[in-house]
């Protein structure tokens, strides 16, 4: 933050104005932006493809939802919040990286000092109204606490629901029952991790 | 010391013969790594890492001292491979919990280990079991520790307190095989850090300081930090204002640093306050007071259109403190001229006719020390203040000057203080009578006066003070005596000289200083300073708040310009609240309320408050941006932290007809014969420069006064012998520093265990103190260790406990009755 940031007092900066395109003035130029808009040869490509395929008989379509697919680990759907498999303590430590990686700037987290003198995550949430899903703070998690999930049947009144730290953490009931998996996407470390790691001698 | 030139990396630099190498580079922005080097402190050569070649030699660039022609390689090839060892050594053992460290990457652990590329780790010892301690306002992580010390040698070389030293750590002695394979600077370091750890200097379990908390903002890695923001934020998410200390006259550069409250709640927050370390040191009440904020839900419009009515109508007196900006005070002084309101604030006017008075007599317009002077002195005196507690950046700044200029100093005080008097032994403490102040300034110029210039009568006038008397003392001479011997081989005479001690009588001049007595100070006063100033050169003279309501106040004044003047001390009258002098300078005040008061944080008829509990809210000074003027005579600019939802003294003066659109347009306006600049508020910087250069706002121009000079002859003191003083505690300066969560507690009677135990009182007693006009007031007592004496304090920061009517004529000694409750 520099002094000539404070100095700003304009309310909202880094708006940028532009005139947009030009208004049609008569009847005729109406007409023809209507045609323009209206009619364009690739549609016609779009309808030809679905009747091919359709006159063919031999659909590949995914029977959902009687039949789902399985995703890739790559693939990037609402976020989880994992356990330690150990101790079912919550693996997140509240670093804090993925709220700086996170591009679209839509994690927040709340944290504080408990009685074990320990940092503890009170509060975390992730704005779904924003998220891009880019996995970068998968990738960025030194725990891999936060994972993307692969459930994509996310249908709610609203996004908000999928959010908050409780909707993400793994459940105890889940976790005791051995459900939850180890996660091999973004972020995981790779089969051979261990060959890249220099031992640091320990005296004991 | 001359200037000389010096070449460091090919880089011709201008230095003080002497300087220290590192602080050359600095300034000249040559880059030395230094982990344990605290600007302005004594070298600790704990972590080696500036080491330098000086002309062909390897030398440590934070204790090398520069001479005339010296040339300086910061970096060769065996200077980065040792630099790279100590980082090495220094992350043996060290937690890797960077994920949930406070310091969260403004690391200098981290920072340098990655500057010198340490991506491996050859050494390895068994870990010492380190455990954390809760030091009250400060929380210690001593595994994160890498005892660089600058903890200690910031409490002991700026501070003053000394509260903190090294102590053994009981870890793993190493293994003399290290020896032959790790570098001779690393192994060296190893060994000493392997053996310590930091601890209480008292030996106590927890820190009993003045809790500046200056030891957190050194501290380069997390293990010191505040235990209030202890796992709150990262710092990278903390947006920095800069700010300047609200609470005390030194106005020190601070930052609030600001986030989101929480998920749920987006408006923004402070977690705490930072400082340039290097550079301004911060005192308590700035570092931990800083939530003072005054948060209302929205503008009051009802309450907003009765104060413009009643200010229309009835009001025609304004009483308000000095917990001001310079612009709300321009604002207030605009609208005195406009509508004929008196201006009432009881502090100010007092300060501003001790500044008159003292001008009178100096020639100038405002005094000549400020803080930087004073460190850079080395013969410091203090007196009229409660230094620890009024101003302690004073104090940080003499503590400063006597340690690291080898000076000395006086401090004159009623009441004795340990911390102060444990500055340095060359810090003679004397513990005057009440009300002795103006025989101090007398004897102040008779000791350090330029009698020739003096004008003739006061000189005549010191002169009355003296007795000369003779008297016989018996005193040691050594004589030389001749003797022949002879010398019984060779048989020949030998003349030898022998030494013999003898006594003889003789008659000396004793000179014997009545002021002496009238000060309360033993007769070898004067012998013992002059013991003290012994090759001192530069003088500062710090004179404080119980000057200013003196009942010989003008007079002190006047002394002082006198000092100002024929001495050669830089005289510091230190303001008494933030802005006293920039009110003082600003307002025309009044000495009498009228029929019906409007208050600015003053209970009156109709209050404007910032502490929330007024009539109409108004924002505290941590939401608003502005100047203050300082005690080192500077304009500087402060910035808003938080929003305020309601009206400022803005919005009343342009309803009232001041048209102005934001409160710092008047920073412009600033009046130009009171030494302002017509400069706006958003020109005004606020840094430091890598010279240590305090780049603030600007500074008051000083302006010749012509007076007259005359003073008084001194008046005799009233002796009183129960006494109360009115001062606040450590930590505290107003209400607003009351406010803040950290700080919060209730107002006690202050007294030292000496007077508990004069009274058989306890603490948590409860007393009842009177006054002879009937004032009364049920306190319950409280234990200050910090203080000697048997004199005891009441202060002000607690707006439950009405101490005015104690204190009626505003001297800060009162003749008060104290009697134990009985609870029967």
């Amino acid at each position: 933050m520099e002094l000539k940031d404070f100095n700003n007092r304009n309310i909202a900066p880094g708006y940028i104005f532009f005139e947009g395109e030009k208004a049609p003035e008569n009847g005729w130029q109406i007409f023809k932006r209507i045609v323009k808009r209206s009619i364009k040869g690739e549609l016609f490509v779009g309808l030809w493809i679905v009747f091919r395929e359709m006159i063919r008989f031999d659909i590949h379509t995914v029977q959902y939802p009687a039949e789902k697919l399985e995703m890739s680990p790559r693939y990037r759907a609402i976020h989880k919040l994992l356990r330690l498999f150990e101790s079912g303590n919550e693996r997140c430590i509240g670093c804090g990286l993925c709220e700086k990686i996170c591009i679209s700037n839509c994690i927040r987290m709340d944290t504080h000092v408990d009685e074990r003198s320990r940092k503890v995550v009170s509060e975390y949430s992730i704005n779904f109204g924003r998220c891009i899903f880019c996995g970068y703070c998968a990738e960025v998690c030194p725990e891999l606490a936060i994972v993307h999930g692969s459930e994509y049947e996310n249908a709610s009144e609203q996004r908000a629901h999928f959010g908050l730290k409780e909707d993400m953490l793994t459940p105890l009931d889940t976790f005791k029952a051995k459900q939850q998996q180890e996660f091999p996407g973004f972020g995981a470390l790779s089969d051979n991790a261990d060959e890249f790691v220099k031992k640091t001698p320990l005296a004991y | 010391m001359s200037d000389i030139l010096i070449t460091i990396d090919g880089k011709q630099c201008v230095a003080k013969e002497g300087e220290y190498v590192l602080n050359v580079a600095r300034r000249n922005g040559i880059f030395i790594p230094a982990l344990c080097y605290v600007t302005n402190c004594s070298p600790t050569l704990a972590c080696r890492l500036c080491l330098v070649e000086v002309d062909g030699k390897r030398a440590y660039s934070c204790n090398a001292r520069t001479k005339e022609g010296m040339s300086v390689i910061t970096k060769t090839e065996d200077i980065e491979k040792e630099r790279r060892a100590i980082m090495e050594i220094y992350d043996i053992n060290h937690p890797l919990e960077c994920g949930v460290c406070d310091q969260s990457g403004e690391c200098e652990l981290q920072n340098y280990t990655l500057e010198m590329g340490v991506d491996s780790q050859r050494h390895c010892i068994p870990d010492t079991h380190r455990p954390t301690k809760n030091w009250g306002l400060i929380h210690y992580d001593s595994s994160l520790c890498i005892v660089c010390e600058r903890c200690v040698t910031v409490c002991k070389d700026m501070i003053g307190d000394s509260a903190l030293k090294t102590v053994p750590r009981g870890g793993t002695e190493l293994d003399k095989s290290w020896k032959d394979n790790t570098e001779k600077d690393a192994y060296a370091m190893w060994n000493k850090l392997q053996k310590s750890i930091i601890g209480v200097a008292s030996g106590a379990e927890t820190l009993d300081c003045t809790f500046c908390g200056e030891c957190t903002a050194v501290c380069p890695v997390g293990a010191l930090v505040g235990s209030d923001f202890q796992y709150k934020s990262n710092a990278w998410e903390l947006k920095k204002i800069p700010a300047s200390n609200p609470h005390s006259s030194d106005c020190s550069l601070m930052y609030y640093d600001v986030k989101h409250s929480s998920i749920k709640d987006s408006q923004p927050k402070i977690y705490r306050v930072s400082s340039d370390h290097n550079y301004a040191p911060l005192h308590g009440a700035a570092r931990y007071g800083f939530d003072f904020e005054n948060i209302i839900a929205g503008k009051d419009e009802k309450t907003f259109a009765e104060a413009i009515e009643l200010l229309k109508t009835k009001v025609d007196t304004i009483a308000f403190d000095s917990f001001i900006t310079n612009e709300e005070a321009l604002i207030l002084q605009k609208l005195k001229e406009k509508f004929n309101y008196r201006l009432v604030n009881d502090d100010a006017l007092a300060y501003q006719k001790f500044l008159k008075a003292f001008s009178q007599t100096s020639g100038v317009s405002l005094y000549s020390g400020d803080l930087q002077k004073i460190r850079e002195s080395n013969f410091v005196v203090s007196f009229g203040t409660a230094l620890k507690t009024d101003s302690p950046n004073s104090g940080y700044a003499m503590n400063n000057a006597l340690l690291l200029n080898k000076g000395a100093g006086l401090y004159f005080h009623p009441i004795a203080d340990p911390i102060v008097s444990a500055y340095s032994k060359n810090l003679l403490s004397i513990t005057h009578k009440v009300g002795a102040e103006e025989a101090i300034a007398y004897l102040l110029l008779d000791l350090f006066g330029d009698k020739a210039a003096m004008p003739q009568s006061l000189v005549d006038y010191l002169a009355t003070f003296h007795t000369m008397s003779k008297k016989t003392i018996q005193e040691s001479i050594k004589e030389d005596v001749k003797e022949m011997v002879k010398d019984e081989e060779s048989g020949e005479e030998k003349e030898v000289i022998k030494s013999v001690t003898k006594m003889v009588d003789k008659e000396i001049d004793i000179d014997t200083n009545a002021l002496l007595e009238l000060i309360g100070a033993e007769a070898d006063l004067s012998e013992k300073i002059e013991k003290l100033l012994d090759k001192k050169d530069s003088f500062s003279l710090i004179a404080g708040e119980d000057l200013y309501r003196h009942p010989r106040a003008e007079n002190i004044a006047k002394l002082l310009g006198f000092i100002e003047k024929y001495t050669a001390f830089n005289v510091m009258i230190i303001p008494s609240r933030t802005n006293t002098l920039g009110v003082a300078l600003i307002c025309a005040l009044d000495e009498q309320k009228g029929s019906f008061t409007l208050g600015y944080n003053v209970k009156a008829d109709f209050t404007l408050s910032a502490l929330g509990n007024g009539d109409l809210a108004m924002p505290a000074l941590n939401q608003q941006e502005g100047t203050f003027t300082s005690m080192n005579k500077r304009v500087v600019p402060t910035n808003a932290a938080l929003a305020f939802k309601g009206y400022c003294l803005n919005d009343i003066a342009n309803v009232l007809g001041l048209e102005s659109e934001w409160t710092i347009d008047y920073t412009q306006e600033l009046p130009l014969s009171k030494g302002y600049e017509s400069r706006e508020f958003d020109t005004l910087p606020n840094t430091f420069d890598n010279s240590g250069y305090e780049n603030r706002g600007y500074l008051l121009n000083v302006q010749s006064v012509t007076g007259q000079e005359e003073v008084e002859p001194l008046a005799e003191i009233a002796v009183f012998d129960s006494v109360v003083y009115l001062a606040n505690p450590v930590l505290h300066f107003s209400a607003f520093t009351n406010k803040a969560h950290q700080l919060n507690t209730t107002g006690a009677l202050y007294a030292s265990a000496e007077f508990l135990e004069a009274n058989n009182l306890k603490e948590g007693s409860v007393v009842h103190i009177s006054n002879e006009t009937g004032a009364k007031l049920v306190v319950s007592v409280q234990l200050d260790a910090h203080i000697g004496g048997l004199i005891p304090y009441l202060p002000t920061f607690d707006t439950k406990l009405d101490i005015a009517p104690l204190f009626n004529n505003g001297y800060r000694f009162a003749k008060l009755t104290i009697r134990g409750v009985d609870h029967e």
